[in-house]
């Protein structure tokens, strides 16, 4: 095994390799200090390597490497993007940038939004106490420098500050049209006392990306956050969720996952006022060349607060799926109910499931639990349902949805749910 | 309707484990045979066999329904022709709606008859008309498929998706075991509500208390894997009174 010091070295070397030729980008002062201290969080950190404990089933070198790899751009065949029927806020990006002209007016009761470009200019901005705070928290107590990369690097993205609650879902949509696109994006959402809003992704969004969305839920405030990251398979990318709540604070993010060669998605979630609760869920589905990564922190820092984390992966022909789970329960966090639970349905042999999940507790009242299993399809669930007449392929598919269920059932509105499992079906069924 | 004969089959991980030993038994539309017989004695291999489970080998004899091959046949392919198993232990589906998978099942026997399928508001009007009867209410139809049922609930399910199914050829595994007399009268009742000439029933008990509520039309006597004894309900009673050791004595086993 190589000393630890001497793997920092290389680590740090690889990240000032990486940050030589690369100026950071300029802007106002609250937007240069945020960019020079994550640069600085970066160099000291070095980019993350496959010998990190961390990174122990995910071998980050494609997401660190100099050059993104190009990816064939997907023919959809003129099948309509998820949540196509929804009335939404259209905020489009195009290879991780901002598309005004294809986007909706930024303009809707009970919300504000800008982009980040146009905030650079600005001297002050409301973002500045996040930017790149949440993410320099979460650098304990393990390492996140792709998403200090992120900060540092991002001149796209979204500042949102929900003030009320919108009448419309606020709606990113990430599409590609270069093959060798790098996309870095980086949102920051802070959602006011008492507001509620929906906020949805989805898109194939670049060959490579890396994206870190910062979000603050104050007191009372409810967010919805669901994701969809499928489409073009030749594409890799890490994904960052920073959230911090506060009291009696909601959070229900959910995200589905089907193709991408390398994906790994972080959250990092704290709990920070008393009798918050956050629900953070996931369905993947992968098929050949995948590898997958829920990598999920969540932090009890308060009373009576509420977590669930649900992850589903349902794999085969040789998919990989990852998931490394946290649950950190402070000393003061009396009476927190923690639940976690990952699992994955194996279809053949060569599917692979690799599961770390954690449990960390100083406080000595609190109900947590966790479970992760890795299992086949029934056989006494799929003969009930043939010996009733479903023929072997449609008895499969409908113990496949029902295994992906508790994930979708995270979704509070029952609509999207609905629609995203129709993603799935047909997903499945065009695999057969 | 099903004729039975000669039947062999043994454990398919292990073929020295002989199961069904030379069966033999012809059920007529209309009628309700009844199988009865001491544990172990392969009543429940024979409704696995006919129906199409994994995990058993048939070395000999057929099973035939209205002339057609059942062993040849998928499990699914065996439903569409009208055969119907109520299980001894009803599968729970985690994730799987009860309406969903009632109306999925429908529709796909009707696909498979190449008939039209039944519209959501068709299938719901006749859902409700038959769990009424078996008084299953609307949560249940709602809960996932068996998940947190009681055994009486998971049975009057099953009766429920017979009823929907309208199969030809009813086989009931043990629906009696863990019913109380209340469950068990709403059980019989939906049963004896779907006799009809052309549908025949085969009903697998250990006890005979299930037949004074579904009354049989033949009784069977099942020991090591073959009928040894036939003849009508009184056959029922005798078990009842003295057990199945003078039986099985008498037929010399």
């Amino acid at each position: 095994m190589m000393p630890r010091a001497k793997l920092k070295a290389q680590k740090v070397e690889a990240a000032e390799t990486l940050l030589a030729e690369r100026a950071l980008p300029g802007g106002g002062a609250w937007l240069r200090r945020a960019r020079e201290a994550a640069r600085a969080r970066l160099v000291e950190m070095g980019l993350p390597s496959k010998r990190d404990e961390y990174w122990r089933y995910t071998d980050p070198r494609r997401l660190t490497a100099l050059e993104a790899e190009a990816g064939k751009l997907h023919d959809t065949q003129g099948e309509a993007p998820v949540f196509d029927g929804f009335d939404r806020l259209k905020i489009v990006f195009v290879d991780g940038v901002f598309d005004a002209d294809a986007s909706d007016a930024l303009a809707m009761e009970g919300v504000e939004i800008c982009p980040l470009a146009d905030a650079a200019g600005m001297d002050l901005h409301w973002a500045r106490d996040l930017y790149g705070a949440l993410e320099a928290r979460g650098q304990a107590p393990v390492e996140r420098p792709l998403a200090s990369l992120n900060t540092a690097y991002a001149t796209e993205g979204l500042l949102i500050r929900i003030t009320g609650k919108p009448a419309k879902p606020i709606s990113l949509i990430y599409q590609r049209s270069d093959q060798q696109a790098d996309a870095i994006l980086h949102h920051v959402i802070r959602v006011e006392d008492g507001a509620e809003a929906t906020v949805l992704e989805n898109g194939p969004m670049a060959s490579r990306f890396n994206q870190v969305m910062e979000v603050d839920i104050a007191e009372g405030a409810v967010l919805h956050h669901i994701r969809a990251q499928g489409r073009d398979h030749e594409r890799a990318g890490a994904a960052h969720l920073f959230v911090r709540l506060g009291a009696e604070a909601q959070l229900k993010s959910f995200t589905l996952t089907a193709n991408g060669a390398l994906i790994r998605n972080e959250a990092v979630i704290w709990l920070d006022g008393a009798d918050g609760s956050a629900h953070i869920a996931g369905a993947t589905v992968g098929d050949g060349a995948f590898h997958h990564d829920d990598t999920v922190f969540v932090n009890h820092a308060a009373p009576r607060c509420e977590s669930r984390q649900v992850f589903k992966k349902v794999l085969r022909h040789g998919a990989v799926g990852v998931f490394q789970g946290k649950i950190l329960v402070d000393q003061v966090a009396q009476l927190t109910d923690g639940y976690q639970i990952s699992q994955s349905l194996l279809l053949d042999e060569d599917a692979q499931f690799l599961a770390k999940p954690e449990l960390e507790i100083y406080a000595d009242d609190v109900k947590c639990s966790h479970g992760s299993t890795s299992g086949e399809i029934d056989p006494s669930q799929l003969f009930y349902l043939r010996a009733r007449g479903l023929p072997e392929d449609q008895a499969k598919m409908l113990l496949v949805l029902a295994f992906l269920a508790e994930a979708l059932e995270e979704i509070a509105d029952p609509a999207y749910a609905d629609d995203l499992r129709d993603r799935l079906e047909a997903w499945l069924k065009r695999r057969g | 309707m099903l004729e039975i004969k000669n039947l062999h089959c043994d454990l398919e991980e292990d073929s020295e484990v002989k199961i069904l030993k030379g069966l033999s038994l012809t059920v007529n539309p209309g009628e309700v045979h009844a199988i009865m017989g001491p544990n172990g004695s392969g009543k429940s291999t024979l409704s696995y066999v006919l129906s199409g489970r994994d995990g058993y080998e048939v070395t000999e004899g057929s099973a035939m329904l209205d002339g057609a091959d059942l062993l040849e046949m998928e499990p699914e392919e065996r439903a569409a022709a009208g055969l119907f198993l109520a299980f001894q232990y009803p599968v729970e589906i985690p994730g799987v709606g009860n309406m969903t998978f009632l109306r999925t099942a429908v529709n796909a026997q009707r696909k498979a008859r190449g008939e039209e399928e039944l519209s959501a508001g068709e299938f719901l009007k006749l859902l409700r008309a038959k769990a009424k009867e078996l008084q299953i209410d609307a949560d249940m139809l709602k809960r996932p498929v068996n998940v947190g049922f009681s055994g009486g609930e998971k049975k009057r399910n099953e009766i429920l998706q017979m009823a929907m199914l309208e199969p030809r050829m009813c086989i009931l595994d043990e629906t009696d075991s863990g019913l109380d007399v209340d469950a068990m009268k709403l059980v019989s009742d939906g049963v004896n509500a779907l006799r009809a000439k052309d549908r025949a029933f085969l009903v697998i008990t250990h006890y005979q208390r299930l037949l004074n509520h579904i009354k049989p039309d033949f009784v069977h006597i099942m020991h090591d894997g073959r009928i040894i004894k036939s003849g009508g309900p009184e056959l029922a009673l005798e078990v009842e009174e003295n057990g199945y050791g003078d039986l099985l004595a008498e037929a010399g086993v």
